[in-house]
């Protein structure tokens, strides 16, 4: 045969076979290329839309710190730490802050607040809320003070007031409602009086041994790691007895919400491209099967079985690659016009920019998803006979199935790294990976098992319409397994939505509730207590919380006293562990936001020569104690020894009052304390009103006033709901456009049908039941068992990556199945409807081959 | 065997193995072609007409029997080589045209000469289509042709590649008698001109007998295998 292999047609006329075969139909065409667009763009603009939001939602996270990360320590930066800044370009902004009595000329009164000495230009994020406002960008000019709002009114103070600190006194600018960088709760928490920064010196307050914290606020580079920088940093300014702390930190005290916001982002984008691929895969698929015929002639003509292979694999991947840069440029429109349209809804301000990395996978995808997907089918051609030009042959499987399995194996292998790229996890992209691949096949199962048994318990005694629809199922060139795996993987995906924004909500809901306090009382003392519980029934707010409180310092760890840990240059104990004066309570039981990291609570202390007690995280990994260590206590003179029975984990973001040390019951009790006292106030009237009524009848206790914190707290978590539900209506929206091209495509495999019915005396309403309960059929039978998996997944989900409680609700089985059901019924009977208003000739003429 | 022999069919057996057992459905099948000769296969519908041509055109394989196509004993061959075989020496005409539905009338009859990597295809495709009548609707997609006409561009198509042996499978079984008659005249005119070697199934005892020999099947088996007396 030598002399037939000499000359043969070249490359380019593959190029030339694939683009002829391409330029007649523009109709099935465009279904085909719609299915790709519609992914690409879904995926295109979610997942640049949603880098947008996770940026603009971050910029808040910053705007809780002031900036993008701060140096702390409790002494003034030395050497070292200087040459630390020094190498970071230098503090942008320094702070002091030390607490402290300040007296108020105009009533004499005193009280205890946080000093806090800013230098201009803090905070680079949010900005400082002020009454009036521009006393917040006057204040350093004019060398005045910002006093808490709640001290403004406790204390009946107006703006040009003023206020003695130390050895000066100022004017007062303004009242203080809402400060960046002052958001965390703690026990230690005292309202704010900010002054600038140069006059904290002639204060005359910070001296040797006063308890005083220095901040250095810094703005980051664009693009700048902060997570490789604290782990550059940290450890060197440890030694030096300062701390780094990024505004990362900040957003991961908002709780594990933020966290599972981010992941959820992630999921919503890997899903949208899911879907994109359940629409590409569908496409594809129908698309190429019809062109067998055409590859048997071609090989009756004399083409080989590579030839007939590339003309149609370059034709895909041509349509992939248009269509990825049609999808593409959709998908930018989209999420241009995203924010001008949403702008009423959106809670935050999204700025838009160009996300490169999603242009690229959308092109990437585009090609690759439909070269993957056209592999399946086109693999099988290979092993075709053109014989089957004369008749319809049955396939070749052993080989095929063996291909097939390569191919399978390879969009697999290729969904696991783009898994791994958008949810950045390998165990999380392999596990959702072969989730999908499960369900998958499960489905596939459903498929051929319904086609089984139709065929074995055919409806024989139905009518004409009903068995001529069940006839479909199962005939030759049946779309049931195409129709039940798309709509199948659409619903599992779309309600695997619906179930994990459920979680995620349920979860943002949290701590906002009527049990949540915003006033709260320090420095109660225990003869005040049942005064103050009375006032504030008279008020008819509740008494929320009521928690003892001791104030105690660390004397020795491990047996080493504090003083010796201080003087060891080599000690890496953390040194506000060695100075703070902490606020500790005692209970028997732990609290919603506390939970065992490691050891075992005790809620009552039987021995009291060594109590058993549970130490906060950050203690514990400060103070280098692990369960079992030892640490005495100085509690106003008595030396209490302790063992750290549990470490716990404390969700800072709860708003509670949590505790770095808590003690058992049974040994404080006796113990000089004070309370602080928690209650729930609505509406600024009230408010304002009963605190002044606290203020005149018990002028030592301190009043904090937690709405302005709550509602930056809670306006994020809003805003992050809100986002939750907007991403995932946004995907869902997606899935169903892909479901509608999915359907779509199955039109001109069913047209011929129709006609011949038709042809042979079919009316149009019986063609149109025919359609209508196949794909009813279809349709519920394929959402209810994606929605069913989907359950299972989403259980899956919530237990390992949300790390929440599932209570699944019902809307994808009450909302999800009958929508997408119908959608599946008006498609298909949408695609009978050119069948029926055409003669049926003209179709037959331009469908059949 | 004689070299002259173009087609040389021996012991042919083909069976179908569907659900419920096998059937055999072609069974002891010898006979041969020379070169230029003009057959008809014929027999009532299932007698394994098309399964008999699938097979000496190597569309298929038997189940056992060998068969020698233009001097090559194909069962050897694999199925690209099969393929180049039949782009260099075989032509088709089926029965439903099996035009490409996406080329125009040219692009088709172009298609085989373009297998082969002929530069001029598209010049030698116009000069067939002039051949056939069709000179004016070479740009026609195959949809906007009469079934006469696309059978006329299948009949282009099929001697595009100046083929030793032409297999058609019923090539007028879908059209009217007056258009049926003027493809036969085109296919035996076309034939006379290249020399080349025709096998014609058909239900048509006028057709089968303008051939110089008719093969009868039935049931799988030939009936008779008779020359035809002019
Ligand atoms: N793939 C197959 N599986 C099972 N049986 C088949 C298959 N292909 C063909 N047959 C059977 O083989 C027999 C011969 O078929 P063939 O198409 O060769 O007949 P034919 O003589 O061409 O008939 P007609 O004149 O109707 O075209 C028929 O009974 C057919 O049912
Ligand atoms: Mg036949």
């Amino acid at each position: 045969m030598s002399d037939f292999e000499s000359s043969k047609s070249g490359i380019s006329w593959l190029f030339l076979m694939a683009w002829r075969d391409l330029r007649s139909n523009a109709g099935k065409l465009f279904l085909f290329m719609s299915s790709i667009i519609i992914g690409i763009a879904a995926l295109v603009a979610i997942q640049s839309f949603g880098n947008n939001l996770t940026e603009s939602i971050d910029l808040q996270s910053r705007a809780l710190m002031g900036a993008d990360y701060v140096i702390d320590s409790n002494q003034p930066a030395n050497e070292e730490v200087i040459r630390i800044m020094d190498s970071l370009g230098g503090p942008d902004s320094r702070e002091i802050n030390f607490a402290s009595m300040v007296v108020f000329p105009k009533s004499g009164n005193s009280k205890l607040v946080q000093v806090v000495g800013t230098e201009k230009g803090f905070p680079f994020y949010g900005e400082f809320e002020t009454e009036p406002a521009d006393a917040s960008s006057s204040y350093l000019d004019r060398g005045a003070a910002l006093v808490d709002a709640t001290v403004m009114l406790q204390q009946d103070l107006k703006p040009g007031d003023s206020l003695k600190v130390g050895n000066i006194t100022l004017p007062i600018a303004g009242a203080l409602k809402a400060v960046p960088g002052r958001s965390a709760l703690s026990s230690s928490v005292a309202p704010a009086v900010f002054i600038p920064y140069e006059q904290i010196t002639q204060t005359g307050l910070v001296q040797r041994g006063s308890r005083v914290e220095y901040k250095y606020y810094f703005v980051a580079d664009q693009g700048q790691d902060l997570e490789a920088l604290y782990e550059a940093i940290d450890p060197r300014l440890d030694a030096e007895g300062a701390d780094l702390d990024t505004h990362l930190d900040e957003s991961r005290r908002l709780g594990r919400r933020y966290n599972n916001f981010g992941k959820f982002l992630n999921i919503v984008a890997f899903i949208a491209l899911l879907l994109g691929c359940v629409g590409i895969g569908s496409a594809v698929h129908v698309y190429i099967r019809g062109k067998l015929r055409s590859i048997a002639v071609l090989k009756c003509m004399g083409a080989s079985r590579s030839q007939t292979f590339k003309i149609f694999l370059i034709q895909v991947a041509g349509l992939g690659a248009v269509g990825g840069i049609i999808g593409t440029l959709a998908g930018i429109s989209l999420q241009m016009a995203a924010p001008a349209l949403l702008e009423e809804y959106l809670p935050v301000k999204v700025s838009v920019s160009i996300s490169y990395p999603a242009i690229i996978l959308g092109l990437l995808l585009g090609v690759l998803m439909s070269v993957f997907f056209a592999l399946l089918p086109l693999l099988r051609t290979w092993y075709v006979s053109p014989l089957s030009v004369l008749r319809v042959q049955p396939e070749n499987d052993a080989h095929t199935g063996k291909a097939q399995a390569v191919v399978l194996g390879l969009i697999f292998l290729f969904l696991v790294l783009l898994a791994l790229q958008i949810l950045g996890n390998w165990q999380y992209a392999f596990f959702f990976i072969l989730g999908l691949g499960v369900s998958f096949a499960l489905l596939y199962g459903v498929a051929r098992i319904l086609m089984w048994a139709v065929k074995r318990y055919f409806p024989e005694k139905l009518g004409f319409c009903v068995r001529q629809s069940m006839l479909n199922l199962f005939r030759p060139q049946n779309q049931t397994s195409v129709l039940l795996l798309s709509v199948g993987v659409g619903a599992f995906l779309i309600s695997t939505l619906f179930f994990s924004r459920d979680i995620l909500l349920s979860k943002v809901a949290l701590g906002n509730d009527e049990n949540s306090p915003n006033i709260i009382l320090l420095d109660v003392q225990t003869d005040q207590v049942e005064a103050i519980k009375k006032t504030l029934r008279e008020n008819q707010v509740p008494v929320l919380s009521n928690v003892p409180i001791v104030t105690m310092r660390v004397e020795e760890i491990n047996g080493r006293a504090v003083n010796e840990i201080r003087n060891d240059t080599t000690s890496n104990i953390g040194r506000w562990v060695l100075n703070h004066e902490f606020r500790v309570t005692y209970r028997d039981s732990l609290i919603p936001s506390e939970s065992v990291l490691s050891g075992a609570w005790v809620g009552n202390a039987e021995d009291k020569e060594l109590v058993p007690i549970s130490v906060a995280e950050n203690f514990a990994s400060d103070a280098r104690v692990e369960v079992g260590d030892r640490v005495t206590f100085n509690v106003q003179g008595v030396m209490i020894a302790t063992e750290i029975a549990s470490i716990r984990e404390v969700d800072w973001g709860r708003v509670q009052l949590n505790f770095s040390v808590l003690f058992p019951n049974g040994v404080l009790e006796d113990a000089p304390k004070f309370h602080v006292v928690s209650t729930r106030t609505v509406g600024d009237q009230s408010s304002a009103v009963l605190q002044r009524q606290l203020v005149s009848l018990y002028p030592n206790v301190s009043i904090i006033d937690l709405r302005q914190i709550l509602s930056l707290l809670e306006g994020i978590l809003n805003k992050i709901g809100l986002v939750i539900r907007f991403m995932a209506l946004l995907s869902i929206l997606t899935g169903i456009v892909v479901l509608v091209g999915a359907v779509r495509t199955s039109k001109y495999q069913r047209i011929r049908e129709s006609v011949l019915l038709r042809t042979l005396g079919a009316k149009n309403a019986q063609l149109l039941r025919i359609s209508f309960y196949e794909y009813a059929f279809l349709g519920i039978l394929g959402s209810l068992t994606g929605i069913l998996l989907s359950l299972v997944g989403s259980f899956f989900l919530a237990r390992f990556v949300f790390e929440e409680p599932f209570v699944p609700s019902t809307e994808p089985f009450l909302i999800l199945l009958p929508i997408l059901t119908l959608i599946v019924v008006c498609i298909g009977l949408l695609n009978s409807r050119s069948v029926l208003n055409t003669p049926p000739l003209e179709i037959l003429r331009s469908e059949s081959r | 065997m004689e070299v002259s022999k173009i087609l040389n069919v021996s012991q042919l057996r083909k069976t179908y193995n569907s659900g419920s057992g096998s059937l055999t459905v072609l069974d002891d099948i010898s006979f041969s072609l020379e070169a230029g000769e003009t057959f008809a296969i014929v027999g009532p519908s299932g007698s394994g007409k098309t399964t008999l041509l699938g097979l000496c055109a190597g569309l298929d394989r038997p189940d056992s029997g060998h068969i020698e196509l233009c001097g090559v004993e194909i069962d050897t061959l694999d199925e690209d080589e099969r393929a180049l075989l039949r782009n260099r020496k075989v032509g088709f005409i089926f029965q439903d045209f099996q035009l490409l539905p996406t080329l125009t009338a040219l692009e088709n009859v172009a298609v085989p000469l373009e297998l082969q990597g002929a530069k001029n295809a598209s010049i030698q495709a116009k000069t067939l289509l002039n051949k056939v009548g069709l000179g004016e609707r070479i740009h026609h997609y195959p949809s906007q042709l009469s079934g006469g006409e696309q059978q006329r561009v299948a009949l282009a198509r099929a001697f595009s590649n100046t083929p030793e042996i032409l297999f058609a499978d019923e090539p007028t079984g879908e059209l009217d008698e007056e258009t049926g008659q003027r493809i036969i005249e085109l296919l035996f005119d076309l034939n006379k001109e290249a020399g080349t070697t025709l096998v014609i199934i058909t239900h048509d005892m006028d057709l089968a007998r303008k051939t110089q020999r008719i093969l009868r099947l039935k049931g799988g088996k030939i009936l008779m295998d008779e020359k035809v007396m002019v």
